[in-house]
C-alpha cells in the first residue's frame, strides 16, 4: 500500500515519480483520443450518409479538430450580465475534470517491467475500481447543472434540468448493467475484472448487460440519439446556450472525452480489456489492443448516432425507467442466482 | 348475383400491433435493420460533388446570370431601351435609361438605345421574366451561378459587364446527361 493513496486500497502502486509520469502520459493519451474521436465522428458519419465529411483542412481533413478548437479558443469570452461569474467559468472545468479523472482507472495492460521497474499500465488500480468511474460520472452532472444555472438564462436552466434528469435516470440502468459483471468477477477492480475475462469476454454471458450499458452510455454521454441536453437545433442549446469560445470548447471536448471514457469502460468491462481471443501477444501490444478496441466502440457510438432519430423526452424517460432499469435488475438477479447455484 | 373480383383482390398488408413481447422483439429487429442500412451506406461511394473543384453541369435552360446581346454582323446592341424588362421584373432590380440614337452615334438597331442598363443581382430572383418580356431577345439568362462577392455595390452589373462575353465557369450538361 502506498501512502500516496490513503483513500482506497490499491492493488499495486509505484513510487511517486512513476505515478507523475504515468499521469502525464495518460493525460496525453486521453487528449489525443478526443480530437481523434471528434474526427472519427464526423468522418464516419459522413461516410454513412454517403458524403465525405470534413476534407479541407490538412490531408483528408485531419486537422479539422485543431482548426475547430483553435477557432473557438480565439473567440471573445462572452458572459451574460445575469450570469454568476465564478461558476459560469468553472462549470465547464468540472465537466472536463470528471471526464479526465475517470481515465485514470482505465487499465491498458497489467504490470510490465520497464527498464527494471515494475510499472502498471494504468493510472491507478483502486480496489473500488468501477465505483470510482461512477462517482465521477455522477459528479459530471454538476458540470451541466451549474453551467446551466450560472448562465442566468431560463433556456440554459431548463436545458440543465433536462439533461440532469436524463443523466441521473440512465446512471441507474448503467450501474445495474455493470453489477452482473461485478457479481461474476467477484471484484470491483478493473484489472481484476479484465483478468477474470481471460477465459471468455463478459459480452457473451452478460450480453443483455452489454446492450443496456451501451444504450445507457449513449444517454449518459449526451450523444445522439439521446442528445436531448443539446439537441443541435430543436431545443435551443440546453445548458450550453450561453457558452461560447473556449468555455464551449471545454464542454464540447468533455462530451467527446466522456464518449471515449464510456467506450474504454465498455472495453474493460465487456470486451476483455487488453486480452485477445486465442492469441497471447507480448505485453507491449496490450495498450494498442485496448486503444483499438476503444476506437471500435467509439465507431459504434457514431454508428448509432447516424442511424437513430432522437426520441421524445417522455420516450427517453420511459426507456430508461420502464425498460432498461427493470431489464438490468432482472439481469442482475438472474446472474446472482446462476453464480450462487453454480458456485 | 354479386360480382366476383377473382384475382384482382389486393389484400391490405397490416403491420402487427406494437407492444408486448412480440413488439419488443420486432423493435429490436428493426433497430438492427436500421443499423444494417447505415452500415451498408458506409461501403458505398459518396454521392456528393466536391464543389469548387467539381461543378454540377447545368441544363441548357438553366437561369443563371443575365447576358445582353449584340448583333453578330453589325455589332449593334439588340437592346432598344424600351424598359419592358424593367416593367416585367417582379423584384424591381433592372434600371434602364434610354437615349436617342443619332446618325453619328448609333448604338442600337432601333430608334433608341439603353444609355444605362443596370441589374442589381443582389435583388434579382432569377425568374427569367425579363428574358420573356424582351421583344428583341436582347437579354437572356446565362449559365453562370457563381456570383458571390464581398461587396453589395459590386453586385450591380452595368451594361458593359452584361455585354461582355462572360467567363464560362459552369459546365453545360450534354445531351445524354
Amino acid at each position: 500500500m502506498s501512502v500516496l493513496v490513503p483513500f482506497a486500497e490499491v492493488g499495486f502502486a509505484e513510487s511517486w515519480w512513476i505515478q507523475i509520469i504515468k499521469a502525464v502520459v495518460i493525460f496525453l493519451v486521453g487528449f489525443t483520443l478526443v480530437p481523434l474521436a471528434l474526427m472519427l465522428d464526423r468522418k464516419l458519419m459522413g461516410r454513412m450518409q454517403m458524403r465525405y465529411g470534413p476534407n479541407r483542412v490538412g490531408p483528408y481533413g485531419a486537422l479539422q479538430p485543431m482548426a475547430d478548437i483553435g477557432k473557438l479558443l480565439f473567440k471573445q469570452q462572452f458572459r451574460p450580465r445575469t450570469s454568476v461569474g465564478f461558476l459560469f467559468a468553472f462549470a465547464p472545468v468540472i465537466s472536463m475534470i470528471c471526464a479526465a479523472a475517470t481515465f485514470a482507472i482505465i487499465p491498458f495492460g497489467g504490470t510490465v517491467d520497464i527498464f527494471g521497474t515494475e510499472v502498471g499500465l494504468y493510472g491507478i488500480d483502486v480496489s473500488i475500481g468501477i465505483l470510482f468511474a461512477f462517482a465521477f460520472s455522477g459528479l459530471s452532472v454538476y458540470g451541466l447543472m451549474l453551467g446551466g444555472w450560472a448562465s442566468g438564462s431560463k433556456y440554459s436552466f431548463l436545458g440543465a434540468m433536462r439533461s440532469a434528469a436524463q443523466l441521473i435516470s440512465y446512471e441507474l440502468a448503467m450501474g445495474f448493467s455493470i453489477l452482473g459483471i461485478v457479481i461474476t468477477a467477484g471484484t470491483l477492480s478493473l484489472t481484476g475484472i479484465v483478468e477474470a475475462q481471460s477465459g471468455m469476454w463478459y459480452i457473451v454471458p452478460q450480453f443483455v448487460g452489454f446492450c443496456i450499458y451501451i444504450v445507457s452510455a449513449f444517454a449518459e454521454t449526451g450523444r445522439p440519439p439521446f442528445d436531448l441536453s443539446e439537441a443541435e437545433a430543436e431545443l435551443v442549446g440546453g445548458y450550453s446556450t450561453e457558452y461560447g469560445g473556449g468555455r464551449f470548447a471545454t464542454y464540447y471536448a468533455a462530451e467527446y472525452f466522456h464518449m471515449v471514457i464510456a467506450s474504454a469502460i465498455a472495453v474493460t468491462m465487456f470486451l476483455g480489456g487488453w486480452q485477445l481471443p486465442f492469441v497471447d501477444p507480448p505485453t507491449w501490444v496490450d495498450p494498442i489492443v485496448v486503444l483499438v478496441k476503444t476506437v471500435l466502440v467509439i465507431c459504434v457510438f457514431v454508428w448509432a448516432r447516424t442511424t437513430f432519430p432522437r426520441p421524445r423526452y417522455d420516450q427517453l424517460m420511459a426507456l430508461g425507467w420502464k425498460i432498461l432499469l427493470p431489464l438490468a435488475t432482472a439481469n442482475v438477479i438472474v446472474t446472482a442466482i446462476i453464480v450462487v447455484v453454480t458456485d | 348475383m354479386a360480382w366476383n373480383p377473382g384475382e384482382d383482390v389486393v389484400a391490405v398488408q397490416r403491420a402487427p400491433k406494437p407492444g408486448g413481447a412480440g413488439g419488443a422483439y420486432r423493435a429490436f429487429g428493426e433497430t438492427l435493420r436500421g443499423l444494417k442500412t447505415t452500415f451498408g451506406r458506409m461501403l458505398e461511394r459518396p454521392v456528393v460533388y466536391q464543389y469548387p473543384e467539381e461543378k454540377v453541369p447545368v441544363y441548357p435552360r438553366f437561369r443563371g446570370r443575365h447576358k445582353l446581346h449584340k448583333f453578330a454582323d453589325t455589332g449593334l446592341e439588340k437592346c432598344v431601351g424600351c424598359s419592358l424588362c424593367a416593367a416585367a421584373c417582379p423584384a424591381d432590380c433592372i434600371r434602364v435609361v434610354a437615349a436617342e440614337n443619332t446618325p453619328e452615334h448609333r448604338v442600337s438597331a432601333g430608334e433608341r438605345y439603353a444609355a444605362v442598363y443596370e441589374i442589381n443581382l443582389s435583388r434579382c430572383i432569377f425568374c427569367g421574366y425579363c428574358e420573356v418580356a424582351c421583344p428583341f431577345d436582347a437579354i437572356t439568362m446565362g449559365h453562370d451561378y457563381e456570383m458571390s462577392d464581398y461587396n453589395r455595390t459590386d453586385l450591380i452589373f452595368t451594361k458593359e459587364m452584361l455585354l461582355a462575353e462572360p467567363l464560362e465557369r459552369t459546365p453545360l450538361r450534354t445531351e445524354d446527361e
